[in-house]
């Protein structure tokens, strides 16, 4: 016998005590697929057979059962399942799971189950006990059907059951090898010009009555082919000749259920515009009618298609119901959910499920005519309200584009006027349940980037307290390691251990960039307003941001921002960069100055006191020295010691007021881009750093004094000559009070092998170190042990961190959806609370 | 850091004996976290100082001991080697102990006597209150010289240095000038070098005996001595009134000024009012956004009108502590199966916040950035929807009546905002329109006929 069951179903054995369901189950399918009532009892109380904890057992069987169906797995439940209560479980299971119930059921003759039981002393059962099992079935299978089963299957003999073939046949639903190219179109609500229309601008050839695609594009209808229109039945002849030859396929919408519903003859009334399609068809032949009929009952709810990555549906689809089968996913996929309101048209309100929508597939819908085409966290609402005057819109799968024609004429005044763009942005809101818990990121420069609860939990709350609009958060820049600890005598960092670093891993051609001591600082510039609401949904009328590496804004005061941002403006178009870059948006990575801009508060409570204490304690401290030397003529060294620390605070307090500058007006503000990280069509991750200073050069610095250049070294590591000129101009520009420079491989992304390397090290400057390890670092004694410092917490943290910030980009540069690109920007601030020396 | 104490009269020399350091060598210590110098300037018969200098390891500061897992306190950039503090104390105990005690084998009646002293403590750290020293150091005698100068002359808008030398001179015992030192330099210290234990009383209470419970700043040495540690603080309290025989000044401690007793009971008050109106609303399930220490939790679950409550609030620490505080893992059963924790965003739609009769914002949405609000406004009144929503803040007209606060400025460096009464009733109206609510709104707290109470409060009801 051959027994097909859909690939995802939950399958009941029914059957007496000792006719042999075990052991069916373990015949025809895996052992994990199968969940023995028997085995429940054993796993909680040692006995397999003791009647008194089923209660307990069947509530942890199927709460089992819904998470392997929750997860897809197809479950077999092995109980006798002879009560009726006991099957409505399993019923009630596959409703609640969207998926088909299929009963076998092991009929054999009571004469054969009571001598397998004699056989099995283990387990005796009392005679009246199988008796009653025998009854109990014979009773229940001819109600199988009606209780919900979708198959049943009934084995009498174990002739039957030794026989038996099962085959797991795909669902309806599943075109997942349907790779396309596909052009989808929805709602043709009888416009049959506007469907040719679109047809021929699709490239669809109209031959023998029948239009197809040369390079075999298939059209993917999305149901409501009629009504309201006034073609009502030439739509349907173009949409049936193109599925039956192959060039279509098509799922169902409500208006076609109802149109089967008429014909089937049922009492529908003829609204909606119904009674324009009935009318058209009375014209036509009985046959015909029939046809449409069949073809349009025919249609299944929806499609999975391309291994899953696309789905298509009426009026859309829930995560959790792609790819199952039940009347409820049906239901949805025709008229999608609504919260039982009513809105002031006297339209249902509906519920916004693209909103919580999370899955990885695209899903192309319609059903809810619209202005424009929503797009939303990956799904697409093409249905432009053709019928209403809108247009007809055709998503171009994999090309992934809109194509509409507009409507010739308004067929039918819509109720409610066509919503523009989604007020307020409904849905766009971030949701709490997408940070928590732990996270697994997948990221194009490393994979499997995974955070802890507590580093989540932690940047939960700087987001929520400090963080900008998460909107305008499009990157964070990543944390930098410095070089290894130098050999060197008096050094701390060197460049050559940077250098060493970079060649070891195969890197031959560097970059070094002076680090300018600020504090960095990313721009987000829109051209203008309207640009930051259509492209990053602002909403409060500014045009762009100044951020810090915390998506904290950079300042207090907004005027001093927009200012900066107008300036920087005024540059970009005197530059032409907007037209050269084809963009009306740029992000960039810069270092604003002066460092005491945003440090003030360092300043003032640490950075100063230490300073000021330093100098004063130290003075009085060789004072007294001095005054015992010159009484005693003892304490030479310990004087000696006391001016050197006296020397060490002042080179201190140096070092940090060369980053220290008033700022009275605008103009003492110093900005200085390095990274020109993404424009509209772009993330400039692929680009060489020079490529990025000179670009910068070229159309952003030396016009306004405000915006400065980096000035910049290349390094050959293969010519010790251009590694020299390196060391040199590091020292050179350290010695002058620099904070040192920024050593980068050529390339923005650089790779040895498959290993992704650091995209920067910082040396900095003997002096500027004083501010950082404090004034006496250089005393050999305290040096010694700060040179065991270790970098691999450091350094993973940058890349992890440095991936994340190019994927929020890359993210936002492919329009992907806010909760995605934030997922990557929570991830940088997630790592950034992680406890590691703030100092390296 | 660097202390000098100076003895002038006849055969002053005699400060060597009284220390139990001889004038003419340079004597070394070791301590736990660096070195000890004592050496004397100045020595002959009319004057003779002795310097105690001190040294200690920045590195170890920071990291801790070569060799210690612990790491350390402090940052690697820090005023610890330089300013007086309890590292002070302990070299002088360790270095001048015997002194200290008023034992001198040699000369114990010069110990024994009342002796013109001069002290100088390089540096301390008074955070430029400038009463600090005086408040300290006359009542017990001396005559106080200070010395300020300004933080950093090459940018003088950062204003004065928070450190002074001082200066203090009068007759006294060796042992109790080095008594008085001890116990008052970590009054100016809000760092201590170690892990305040109940141990530290002992020490304060010994070296303060005979002139601490007398002392007219006596608590404020006690509780700033114990690191604003108010548990040991009250025990040394407890301990020292017992010696006198005065009623302990418990409440000093917590409020020091009129002021904020007056905030207090504003608090108290708010409370009530905001309890009062979930009692109103007839609501059954609260729950309390931005909890924060869980004042209003603690209140609510006392009313048997409330059957659940959840506090929420986006710090996870803060959290930790009111599970302390409301001693939630001891709670008897049928308390806590009323109470919920939830780390949670108002600016991050959360399910969790679904299904409460009530929500209350108290002293929270001014915390929030105003640009942010709109995502709040959705959370609270779009999705989590409760039938009744009581959010308070600040009316920013009465902070004229707030002398401490200069004009302009907001009542906490956290808050983004403060609205006057006519911004409220602005924003009510607009989330009234905009989520289908009405909106009663209250005044809280002492009423100023012009410029209302400090607090508001708005009451949202959900229209069925």
């Amino acid at each position: 016998m051959r027994i097909e069951i859909p690939e995802l179903a939950v399958v009941a054995m029914i059957g007496a005590t000792s006719s042999g369901k075990t052991s069916f189950a373990k015949k025809y399918f895996k052992q994990t697929e199968v969940l023995s009532s028997d085995c429940f009892r054993a796993m909680i109380c040692d006995d397999e057979t003791a009647q008194d904890v089923s209660q307990d057992a069947f509530h942890l069987l199927y709460q089992t059962a819904n998470q392997r169906l929750k997860y897809g797995k197809l479950t077999v439940i092995d109980a006798t399942n002879l009560q009726q209560n006991a099957r409505k479980q399993v019923i009630t299971l596959a409703k609640e799971q969207n998926v088909h119930s299929v009963a076998i059921v092991l009929d054999l003759p009571e004469k054969v189950l009571l001598e397998r039981n004699q056989a099995r002393p283990e387990r005796n059962f009392p005679e009246h006990v199988i008796k009653k099992h025998c009854l109990n079935l014979k009773r229940s299978i001819k109600y199988l059907k009606r209780e919900g089963f979708r198959f049943v299957y009934i084995l009498k003999s174990q002739e039957d059951i030794d026989n038996v073939e099962i085959v797991r046949t795909k669902l309806w639903n599943d075109k997942k090898d349907e790779h396309g190219a596909l052009d989808m179109i929805g709602d043709i609500h009888g416009c049959g010009q506007e469907l040719r229309l679109l047809l021929e601008k699709l490239g669809y050839v109209l031959q023998d009555g029948c239009y197809s695609h040369p390079e075999g594009r298939k059209v993917a209808f999305l149901g409501d082919f009629c009504d309201r229109g006034n073609e009502n039945v030439n739509v349907l002849k173009i949409a049936m000749s193109m599925v039956k030859s192959g060039n279509a396929i098509a799922v169902a919408g409500n208006h076609d259920a109802k149109l089967v519903k008429y014909l089937k003859g049922k009492s529908v009334q003829l609204t909606h515009g119904l009674d324009k399609t009935v009318a058209e068809l009375n014209a036509e032949s009985k046959e015909f009618r029939t046809e449409v009929c069949e073809f349009l009952d025919s249609l299944v709810s929806h499609y999975v298609l391309d291994d899953g990555k696309l789905v298509i549906a009426h009026a859309g689809l829930k995560q959790e119901y792609i790819g199952r089968g039940s009347g409820r996913v049906r239901e949805f996929c025709l008229y999608g959910e609504t919260t039982g309101e009513i809105d002031e048209y006297g339209l249902p309100v509906r519920l916004n499920w693209a909103s919580d929508y999370r899955g990885r597939a695209n899903i192309i819908y319609g059903h809810v005519a619209q202005k424009e085409v929503q797009s939303l966290n990956g799904t697409h609402c093409i249905d432009t309200g053709c019928v209403f005057g809108g247009k007809l819109t055709a998503y171009r799968y994999p090309e992934r584009e809109f194509v509409s024609v507009n409507a010739l004429q308004v067929y039918c005044e819509s109720v409610k006027p066509l919503a523009l763009k989604q007020e307020g942005r409904i849905g766009d809101i971030l949701k709490i349940n997408d940070y928590q818990g732990k996270l697994y990121l997948q990221t194009d420069l490393l994979a499997n980037i995974l955070i802890q609860e507590n580093q989540l939990a932690a940047a939960l709350e700087i987001m929520s307290r400090f963080a900008a609009d998460p909107h305008w958060l499009i990157y964070l820049p990543p944390t930098m390691s410095p070089c290894a600890t130098s050999n060197l005598d008096d050094y701390l960092e060197h460049p050559l251990e940077a250098f060493d670093y970079y060649q070891k891993k195969g890197v031959k051609n560097l970059v070094c960039e002076q680090k300018h001591m600020g504090s960095r600082a990313v721009i987000v510039l829109c051209r203008n307003a309207d640009v930051a609401k259509n492209r990053f949904g602002i909403l409060d009328g500014t045009r762009g941001i100044i951020y810090t590496r915390t998506g904290r804004r950079f300042f207090d005061k907004s005027e001093i921002e927009i200012e900066l941002l107008n300036r920087l403006d005024d540059v970009l178009n005197q530059t032409n960069f907007w037209e050269d870059f084809n963009t009306d948006w740029v992000c960039l990575d810069t270092e604003l100055m002066p460092w005491s801009e945003k440090a003030q508060g360092l300043l003032k409570n640490q950075y100063a006191p230490v300073g000021n204490a330093g100098k004063q304690a130290l003075a009085s401290a060789v004072e007294v020295l001095e005054q015992v030397k010159n009484r005693t003529g003892q304490g030479t060294e310990l004087l000696k010691q006391y001016q050197e620390k006296q020397y060490a605070i002042m080179k201190y307090s140096q070092a940090y007021g060369k980053y220290c500058w008033k700022v009275e007006k605008i103009q003492d503000f110093r900005i200085a881009p390095f990274h020109i990280l993404a424009v509209e069509k772009n993330v400039f991750s692929q680009e060489k750093h020079c490529w990025h200073m000179e670009q910068i050069k070229k159309y952003m610095t030396g016009i306004d004094e405000i915006f400065i250049a980096t000035p910049y070294l290349c390094v050959d590591l293969h010519d010790n000559a251009s590694i020299e000129r390196a060391v040199a101009w590091w020292l050179d520009l350290t010695s002058k009070g620099g904070e040192g420079m920024v050593v980068k491989p050529e390339y923005f992304v650089a790779k040895k092998d498959s290993e992704l390397l650091q995209p920067a090290v910082k040396c900095r400057g003997k002096e500027y170190l004083r501010i950082i390890y404090g004034a006496e670092y250089l005393n050999p004694e305290y040096l010694a042990r700060l040179k065991k410092r270790s970098l691999n917490k450091k350094r993973s943290l940058a890349l992890k961190e440095f991936s994340l910030g190019i994927e929020a980009l890359h993210r936002f540069v492919k329009h992907e959806p806010l909760y995605k690109v934030h997922e990557c920007v929570f991830g940088v601030l997630a790592f950034e609370s992680e406890p590691v020396d703030p100092r390296l | 850091m660097l202390l000098t104490i100076s003895y002038e009269g006849k055969q002053t020399q005699d400060l060597g004996y009284l220390l139990y350091k001889h004038p003419d060598k340079i004597q070394s210590f070791a301590l736990s976290y660096g070195k000890a110098w004592v050496c004397y300037p100045e020595v002959s018969d009319e004057k003779t100082t002795v310097a105690l200098l001190l040294d200690l390891n920045p590195i170890e500061l920071a990291r801790g001991k070569l060799g210690s897992k612990e790491g350390g306190l402090f940052d690697y950039v820090n005023d610890r080697p330089y300013v007086a503090s309890s590292f002070m104390s302990t070299a002088i105990s360790r270095v001048f102990g015997t002194a200290m005690s008023g034992r001198c084998d040699t000369k114990q009646a010069l110990a024994d006597s009342k002796l013109k002293l001069t002290a100088c403590v390089y540096l301390l750290h008074d955070s430029n209150n400038e009463n600090l020293a005086k408040e300290m150091f006359e009542p017990l005698g001396y005559a106080v010289k200070t010395e300020r100068m300004i933080l950093d002359e090459r940018f003088p808008e950062w204003g004065n240095s928070p450190y002074i030398n001082l200066e203090i001179s009068g007759f006294v015992k060796l042992s109790d000038l080095l008594k008085h030192l001890y116990v008052l330099i970590p009054v100016f210290d809000k760092q201590k070098h170690y892990y305040v234990s109940e141990d530290e009383i002992h020490k304060l209470l010994s070296h303060g005996e005979g002139w601490l419970a007398e002392h007219p700043a006596k608590d404020k040495i006690v509780y700033r001595y114990l690191h604003q540690r108010k548990s040991y603080a009250h025990k040394a309290i407890d301990k020292l009134s017992e010696s006198d025989n005065m009623q302990p000044e418990l409440e000093k401690m917590q409020i020091t000024s009129e002021e904020s007793a007056k905030r207090k009971s504003l608090n108290q008050q708010r409370l009530e009012a905001v309890k009062q109106a979930v009692l109103d609303s007839k609501a059954s399930s609260v729950i309390d956004l931005g909890c924060g220490e869980c004042k209003l939790t603690s209140l609510l679950l006392n009313e048997p009108q409330i059957k659940k409550i959840t506090a929420c609030d986006v710090s996870v620490r803060v959290l930790e502590k009111a599970v302390q505080k409301l001693h939630y893992d001891t709670m008897p059963e049928y308390r806590k199966n009323k109470l919920n924790f939830i780390q949670g965003s108002l600016i991050y739609q959360d399910k969790r916040f679904s299904g409460y009769d009530c929500a209350c914002i108290v002293e929270v949405i001014e915390h929030i950035e105003l640009s942010r609000l709109p995502a709040f406004e959705r959370v609270v009144f779009e999705f989590a929807q409760p039938k009744t929503v009581i959010i308070t803040t600040p009316n920013r007209e009465y902070n004229i009546n707030y002398e401490f606060l200069p004009q302009d400025e907001l009542r906490h460096d956290d808050h983004r905002f403060e609205w006057t009464r006519a911004e409220f009733q602005a924003w009510t109206k607009h989330i009234c329109e905009k989520f289908n609510y009405i909106c009663d709104i209250q005044e809280i707290g002492e009423s100023d006929e012009n410029l209302g109470t400090p607090t508001q409060m708005g009451v949202f009801q959900k229209c069925e």
